[in-house]
C-alpha cells in the first residue's frame, strides 16, 4: 500500500503514519502510542498495565522515519509521531537476588548492594541507562552511589523508578539497576531513616486498649448523635 | 507561556493570575448539611436515578446497582461447566489469592506470617504482579498516630465521610489496626516521607479534621505496592501472571473450594483447588460508569465482584460510585488520568474561568466533584476544552506561592512528570481538571475478619464493601487493602489449616444460568470481562471471527 490510498472518512481526523513492527497502520493524531495501537486493532494482554504512567508495563523502543537513533519511552505517556517505527517490549528477563531484610544491615557489610549486585563495579560509566530512562532519572548516578557505598543517595536517586527496565535492556555491563535500587531504598528506608516516636507511642497505646472503650461508645451510638458529633467535631485547618 | 494550552485558554489563565493574591489566604466555608445536600442531588453522577436499576437476581436481588454492572451481573459464564475437567486439578494449594494488587500480596505475606508455606499459596493475577490500581496511588495513607490524633477521630471522620452508611465494626478495624500497619511497613523499609526525627510528614486530606495523611511524594501507591512485591519476590510466593480467574469453584459442601482460571495468551484452563480461597481484584473503573473516564488501571473490570455474585456472596453499597472531583480533562491524551488530592492538601485551589474561587477545596470528594460539575454545568463557570470537554482550573502555582518555590518538584514529582510531557508547566500554570470515575466505595459484603458469608471465600480491598459505605475519603483504601488483605490472609490461613473439602462443582454457575433463563433475561453477553475493549470502531467492524490454525 502507499500513501495515496487513504480512506476519504479520515480525511476530517489529521492522520498519522506508525509502523508496528514493521506493519503499516494510519492512526488519528494525538493518541498516544498505547491508544493508536489499540484504535489500529489490537488488543492488550501484555504491554499495557496502569495506562498513566505507574507501572512501566509499556515500554517501547522506537524510531521516527528520517533518524537513526533508537529512542524509548512509555507507550502509554508518549503521543505518536508520523513515521514512527515501534516495537513493545513486554518483559524483561531481569536476574533479582533474592534477600531477607532483617539481613541486610549495612552497617554490617562493607558495601551490601555490591555483595547482592556484584556486577554493579563493571559500571563503565557510558551513561546510556540514563538516556534510556523514561522517566528521566539520573540512572548512572545511582549506579556510581551504589558502587560508593552510597545507600542514601541511591534511593534517593532512583525513587521514581517504575520498573519498566529500559536501562537493563541497554546497559553493556548487564547491571540490573531496578532490582538494585529497589534493595537499597528498602534498605535505605529501614536501616537508615529514623523510625518514627509518634507512631511506636500509639501503637503501644493501642495494644494496651487505650481507645477501646471510647471506640466502642461509637461503634454503638445511634446514628442521630453519631451525626451531631461529626457535624461539630473540631477541623484542624492548618498545621 | 509553555506550548500546552491553546490562545484562548491563557485568556483565561490571565484572569487565574489576576485573582490569585486575593485568593491566597482565602478558604470558603465547608457546606452545611443542607447545601451540600442540594448540590449532590443536582449534580453528583450517582444521584441520576436513571443511571442505576435493581439487580434482577441472586442473592442482593432487589438491590440497586449501576446499569453498567448490572449488565454484567445479567451474563452468562465465559465458561460451559460441561467443558471443564474437574477431576484434573493442577493446583492444589492452601491458599488461591486471586489478584496480585495490594490486597493479593498482603493477603500472601500475612499468610506466611501464619505458618503457611510459601509454596502452598498461590496468586493468580491478569497483568503483571503489582499492575494494578495499588500501584498508582499518589496521594497516600490514613493513620492517626499523632498525639492531636486518634483512632477514634480517625473512625468518625471515615463513618461521617461514608454518611453513616459504613459498617461500623469494619471502620473500628480499619482506623484501629491502621498503626499497626503502618509499623509493620517501616519494618519492611517503606519510604515514607519523614521529618528529620523520623516522625512522618503528614496533610491533610478531603473530609479529614486531622493532618493524616502519610505519602512517599506522589508515588505512595507505586512505593507500597513494589515494596510488597518485592517481599513476596523475596519469599518466593508462586504467582501465575495473565492467567486471570474465569469462575469460583464450590465443593460437595457448598464452600469455596478454588477456582478455573485462564491462561490469557494460550485460553487453556487450569483447575485450582484451594483450601482457603481470596478474592482481591479490585475495582471497576475501567466499566467507564456513565461514559466517565477513569483513573483505574487497565484490568480494573469488576471481576471479582461478578465471580463473588454468582457464588452466592451479597453486594452492597454498590449504588455508590466514586467520582474523583480533579481528574485530567487537558490535553486530551490524559483525559481522566488522577489529578491527586494531595494537589489540594498542599494548597491548589479550584478556580472557576473568571479566576474565582467557588468552594472549599477540601470538602469530602463527592461533595468537592459535584460542586465542580455544578461550576461547568449548572453556573455555566467552565472552561471548554479543544475536544468540547468542560473543566475547571486547579491553581497549582499558588501552592509555590504558599509553601515556597519548588514545593511542587519535590512533593508532586509524577504530576509535574505527566503534564510535562504535554507541554504543561504546572508550576507556572494552572491546569485544567474535571471530575473522573475513580473507585468502587461498594462491593461483596464481608465480616470483619475478612471472610465473606460464603465458607471458604475471604475479600480484601476494593472488591469488597462496608468499609467506606457510600462515600470513601482519600488515604483510607490503601489503608483498606492493607487492613483487610491482611485480615483476608490471616484468616485464610487458620481456615485452611482445618478445612476439609468435597468434590469439586460448578454446579453454582449452572444455577446461575438458570436463574437468568427463569428471569426471562436474554442475552448473548458473558462476565467477567477481563479487560475492557478500546479497539478502532473501523477495525472491530470488519473483525473476522476466525481461528487461524496450523
Ligand atoms: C490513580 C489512583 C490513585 C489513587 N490514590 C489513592 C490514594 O492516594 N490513597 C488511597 O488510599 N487510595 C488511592 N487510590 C485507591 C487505591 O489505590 C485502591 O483502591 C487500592 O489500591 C485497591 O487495592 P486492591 O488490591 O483492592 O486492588 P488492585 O490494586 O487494583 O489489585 C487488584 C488486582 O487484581 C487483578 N485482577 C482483576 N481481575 C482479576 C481476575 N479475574 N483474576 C485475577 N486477577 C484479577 C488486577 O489486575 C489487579 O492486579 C487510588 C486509585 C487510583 C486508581
Ligand atoms: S501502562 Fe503503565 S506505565 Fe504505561
Amino acid at each position: 500500500m502507499d500513501k495515496e490510498e487513504t480512506d476519504e472518512e479520515e480525511t476530517e481526523e489529521e492522520m498519522v503514519e506508525i509502523f508496528v513492527m514493521g506493519s503499516r497502520y494510519r492512526v488519528p493524531e494525538g493518541l498516544t502510542i498505547l491508544t493508536a495501537l489499540e484504535y489500529a486493532g489490537y488488543k492488550f494482554t501484555r504491554g499495557c498495565g496502569c495506562r498513566g504512567g505507574f507501572c512501566g508495563a509499556c515500554a517501547t523502543v522506537y524510531r521516527t522515519e528520517d533518524e537513526y537513533k533508537l529512542k524509548m519511552d512509555l507507550a502509554c505517556q508518549t503521543a505518536v509521531e508520523d513515521g514512527m517505527f515501534l516495537v513493545q517490549l513486554p518483559f524483561m528477563p531481569a536476574v533479582r537476588e533474592d534477600y531477607d531484610i532483617e539481613e541486610v544491615d549495612p552497617e554490617e557489610h562493607e558495601n551490601i548492594l555490591l555483595d547482592y549486585y556484584t556486577e554493579v563495579a563493571r559500571c563503565v560509566s557510558c551513561n546510556t541507562c540514563t538516556k534510556a530512562c523514561p522517566q528521566d532519572i539520573e540512572v548512572m548516578d545511582y549506579v556510581q552511589s551504589a558502587l560508593r557505598g552510597d545507600i542514601e543517595r541511591t534511593a534517593e536517586l532512583s525513587f521514581d523508578c517504575i520498573h519498566c527496565g529500559l536501562c537493563s535492556m541497554r546497559c553493556p555491563a548487564d547491571i540490573k539497576h531496578y532490582h538494585m535500587a529497589q534493595m537499597a531504598r528498602r534498605i535505605y528506608a529501614k536501616y537508615e531513616q529514623p523510625d518514627s516516636e509518634e507512631l511506636a507511642l500509639r501503637v503501644e497505646e493501642l495494644e494496651e486498649g487505650k481507645y477501646d472503650e471510647k471506640m466502642e461508645e461509637l461503634v454503638k451510638m445511634e446514628k442521630e448523635k453519631l451525626k451531631k458529633m461529626y457535624d461539630e467535631r473540631d477541623i484542624k485547618e492548618e498545621g | 507561556m509553555s506550548e500546552g494550552y491553546p490562545d484562548y485558554m491563557r485568556e483565561s489563565i490571565k484572569k487565574v493570575e489576576k485573582t490569585r493574591p486575593e485568593r491566597i489566604d482565602k478558604t470558603p466555608e465547608r457546606m452545611d448539611p443542607d447545601e451540600a445536600d442540594e448540590v449532590l442531588n443536582n449534580f453528583h453522577p450517582d444521584y441520576r436515578p436513571e443511571g442505576k436499576k435493581e439487580i434482577q437476581i441472586g442473592p442482593s436481588e432487589g438491590r440497586k446497582a449501576p446499569n453498567e454492572v448490572n449488565e454484567l451481573l445479567e451474563a452468562h459464564s465465559l465458561i460451559d461447566p460441561s467443558d471443564i475437567d474437574l477431576s484434573q486439578i493442577d493446583h492444589d494449594v492452601d491458599i488461591l489469592i486471586i489478584g496480585g494488587g495490594g490486597a493479593g500480596t498482603v493477603a500472601a505475606l500475612s499468610a506466611v506470617e501464619e505458618g503457611i508455606k510459601p509454596e502452598d499459596i498461590l496468586i493468580a493475577t491478569k497483568l503483571r504482579h503489582g499492575d494494578s490500581n495499588s500501584m498508582m496511588a499518589q496521594g497516600g495513607m490514613q493513620v492517626a498516630d499523632r498525639e492531636d490524633d486518634s483512632p477514634v477521630k480517625h473512625y468518625l471522620d471515615a463513618i461521617g465521610g461514608g454518611h453513616f452508611t459504613n459498617a461500623p465494626e469494619l471502620v473500628k478495624a480499619l482506623t484501629k489496626d491502621a498503626p499497626k500497619i503502618l509499623k509493620w511497613h517501616e519494618e519492611l523499609g517503606m519510604m515514607y516521607d519523614r521529618e528529620e526525627d523520623g516522625n512522618f510528614v503528614e496533610l491533610p486530606g478531603g473530609g479529614t479534621s486531622r493532618y493524616r495523611l502519610h505519602s512517599a511524594g506522589d508515588y505512595t501507591g507505586m512505593e507500597l505496592m513494589r515494596v510488597l512485591r518485592d517481599e513476596a519476590r523475596n519469599l518466593d510466593i508462586p504467582v501465575l501472571e495473565f492467567t486471570p480467574a474465569v469462575e469460583l469453584l464450590k465443593d460437595s459442601k457448598g464452600q469455596i473450594a478454588g477456582a478455573v482460571l485462564m491462561n490469557l495468551e494460550t485460553n487453556e484452563y487450569y483447575v485450582v483447588r484451594a483450601k482457603s480461597t481470596i478474592m482481591a481484584t479490585g475495582g471497576f473503573g475501567r466499566l467507564h460508569i456513565q461514559s466517565y473516564p477513569t483513573t483505574n488501571h487497565y484490568g480494573a473490570t469488576a471481576d471479582g465482584l461478578v465471580m463473588g455474585y454468582r457464588a452466592g456472596v451479597p453486594i452492597r453499597d454498590l449504588d455508590s460510585v466514586q467520582y474523583h472531583p480533579t481528574g485530567a480533562a487537558h490535553p486530551d491524551q490524559i483525559v481522566g488520568l488522577l489529578v491527586t488530592e494531595k494537589v489540594r492538601s498542599l494548597g491548589a485551589q479550584p478556580v472557576n474561568a473568571d479566576g474565582e474561587l467557588f468552594v472549599n477545596p477540601l470538602e469530602p470528594r463527592d461533595i468537592e466533584a459535584a460542586a465542580l460539575i455544578r461550576e461547568c454545568y449548572g453556573n455555566g463557570n467552565g472552561v471548554k476544552t479543544p475536544t468540547g470537554m468542560k473543566g475547571v482550573w486547579l491553581d497549582s502555582p499558588l501552592i509555590e506561592e504558599k509553601k515556597g518555590e519548588g514545593t511542587i518538584e519535590e512533593s508532586l514529582p509524577a504530576m509535574v512528570r505527566l503534564y510535562e510531557r504535554f507541554g504543561i508547566d504546572m508550576t507556572e500554570e494552572p491546569i485544567l481538571v474535571f471530575p473522573t470515575l475513580h473507585y468502587q466505595n461498594g462491593g461483596l459484603v464481608i465480616n470483619p475478619d475478612g471472610s465473606t458469608p460464603v465458607k471458604g471465600l475471604f475479600a480484601g480491598g476494593e472488591v469488597e464493601g462496608g468499609v467506606h459505605g457510600k462515600n470513601r475519603l482519600m488515604g483510607n483504601s490503601l489503608l483498606d487493602y492493607n487492613v483487610f488483605g491482611r485480615r483476608a490472609g490471616i484468616n485464610a490461613a487458620s481456615h485452611a489449616k482445618k478445612a476439609s473439602l468435597g468434590d469439586l462443582t460448578l454446579d453454582h454457575v449452572s444455577k446461575y444460568e438458570q436463574q437468568l433463563d427463569e428471569a426471562g433475561i436474554e442475552t448473548d453477553r458473558k462476565a467477567p470481562m477481563l479487560l475492557p475493549e478500546y479497539r478502532g470502531e473501523k477495525v472491530l467492524e470488519r473483525h473476522l471471527d476466525v481461528k487461524v490454525t496450523l
